[in-house]
């Protein structure tokens, strides 16, 4: 179980105080977490401060109990803790296969990573030598690193906007990815996203909107108040 | 031959034991084992210190091993060694220089390697160049490559700088004939208070040559680096050549790549790139468990292999 406390963070711009976060309180026991709202309202700040990437500047985040606040990327990520970029880092000489072996934390033959990466549409045999560079298509670099997550297999994983960059074909499989993980996966999920199918899926959604909580809650509760119409609309609905 | 030469034997040229095929072994100065096949001879020179080696046309599949190696401190070698690739051969050429410098003076290897590839042949060329040593003298490494390709030909000539050379001087030219190609990666890792310069020349001379000149490097440490490379497009051809370097603490890497278009029908790129480890590579290998210091190591290991 994920616990924030009271998690502020502000940043000086030209030296004015800029507060990205607010005082965030947020339990997340349910297996699969949705947070959304508008671009700019701290969500990805939010997944940051999670993984230990960006230190807030108050507040308490507690896993398991456990007071994880003052831990390194590297702590927590050694006690469960699985981040997903937004923008997938590129690495020249790095492979496929070395990423899901260092993920895995041991070597990883074909079979094995075939486990991961056909699960996110890929064949090995295709990708487990190819390096982690500019070659690979924007998509590609993200069902790697969804692959990647999956191989940690975490009890608490983190994707900060896994559609962003993908094409329409490959968006179809991400739900499936998505639902299937969230009925395998033994651990949490916490997604962070824009796009309606993939709120549709969630056990709670969580809007987050100028470095605020503004709602929490299921998703019929939830998704029709966000939309800004109610059930009848669903023509519009899918268009906004 | 003692342990530390068969152990530098095994670091630069895989050897462990016997090797197969055609080689020839030389420690200190001095020949310390030679073999020959049907298709590939191995002659010592008369005039000069270095061996001719001569591939017979159409020889396909063959490898041959020519590594030094010096145990001696203070030791100071130089030797030629002419490679004739005869028509339409296809062979593997293993080269590589270890030294172990376990006293207080300078040892030093320099290897001219010239290699004249006929028309429609294929080498694949490994150069590894590999210091130790738990003295305070020098290990000194100046290799220098002439390569002179005829029609069609192709070389992949693959160079490493491993480890514990504290200066070296490498310098390449390559002449290409028509439709003759040639592919070069070089690898590069200083430390300590290292100095390595490298140089490379390739003219392309007939038309349909090609020509790509890669160096991936890595400075440490205090150490420095020069990359000079230059491409002359003197007919219809295409060259690229690329230096993309890694600096920590505080080693330096000057690249100077340069191509020169000598013909309307030339096409020439350049490029090169250098600076510390982005820190969103730290990061995301961070967030999979790795430590900082773990991160680094895959990062830099990953980029030279």
């Amino acid at each position: 179980m994920l616990e924030l406390k009271n998690i502020c963070y502000a940043v000086d711009t030209d030296s004015v105080q800029k507060e990205i976060l607010n005082g965030i309180n947020l339990t997340v026991n349910d297996r699969f977490t949705a947070i959304t709202g508008p671009n700019g309202g701290g969500k990805s700040t939010l997944a940051k401060i999670i993984a230990g990437i960006i230190t807030p500047t108050s507040g308490q985040i507690l896993l398991d109990g456990e007071d994880i606040t003052g831990l390194s990327i590297t702590e927590r990520a050694q006690r469960g803790i699985s981040f997903a970029f937004q923008q997938p880092v590129r690495f020249k000489g790095i492979t496929v296969k070395d990423l899901i072996s260092l993920a895995r934390g041991k070597d990883t033959s074909v079979s094995e990573a075939c486990r991961y990466l056909s699960e996110v549409g890929l064949c090995a045999k295709d990708y487990i030598d190819r390096e982690i560079n500019a070659s690979l298509s924007g998509g590609e670099l993200k069902r790697i690193e969804i692959a990647s997550i999956i191989a940690r297999g975490t009890q608490l994983s983190i994707f900060d906007e896994p559609e962003a960059g993908i094409d329409l074909w490959s968006f179809n499989n991400l739900i499936k990815v998505f639902e299937e993980m969230h009925a395998k996966l033994g651990g949490s999920l916490i997604i962070i996203s824009h796009q309606e199918r993939l709120l549709n899926i969630a056990d709670r959604i969580v809007v987050v909107a100028d470095g605020r909580i503004k709602a929490a809650g299921n998703k019929d509760d939830i998704l029709p108040e966000l939309l800004g119409v109610g059930a009848t609309c669903r023509a519009l609905s899918d268009k906004l | 031959m003692n342990k530390y030469e068969l152990d530098l034997l095994k670091i630069i040229a895989d050897i462990d034991g016997t090797p197969s095929g055609a080689y020839n072994i030389r420690a200190n100065g001095g020949l310390a084992g030679r073999s020959t096949t049907d298709n590939i001879d191995i002659v010592t020179k008369t005039d000069l210190p270095g061996i001719d080696i001569k591939i017979k046309p159409h020889t396909v599949g063959e490898t041959v091993h020519i590594p030094v190696v010096v145990s001696e401190s203070g030791l100071t070698d130089t030797v030629y060694n002419d490679f004739y690739i005869g028509e339409g051969a296809d062979v593997t050429i293993m080269a590589g220089c270890g030294i172990h410098n376990c006293g207080d003076g300078r040892s030093e290897h320099s290897g001219i390697h010239t290699f004249y590839v006929g028309k429609g042949a294929r080498v694949r060329y490994i150069e590894r160049h590999y210091g130790e040593g738990d003295g305070n003298g020098e290990n000194v490494m100046n290799p220098t490559t002439v390569v002179i390709m005829d029609e069609g030909s192709h070389m992949e000539m693959e160079t490493a700088q491993i480890k514990g050379v504290d200066s070296t001087v490498r310098k390449t030219t390559a002449k290409l004939a028509a439709d003759a190609s040639i592919v070069i990666h070089e690898k590069i890792m200083t430390h300590g208070k290292q100095v390595a310069k490298t140089d490379f020349t390739v003219d392309l001379n007939g038309n349909g040559s090609r020509a790509n000149v890669v160096s991936r490097s890595v400075a440490k440490g205090e150490s420095e680096q020069v990359f000079y490379s230059n491409v002359n497009g003197n007919s219809r051809c295409y060259g690229h050549t690329e230096c993309d370097a890694i600096i920590m603490e505080n080693g330096r890497v000057a690249a100077i790549p340069q191509v020169s278009a000598n013909n309307i029908e030339a096409s020439l790129v350049h490029e090169a790139a250098i600076g510390k480890i982005a820190g969103e590579q730290l990061i995301k290998l961070m967030t999979l468990g790795l430590t900082e210091k773990e991160a680094e190591e895959q990062i830099v290991n990953g980029f030279l292999k």
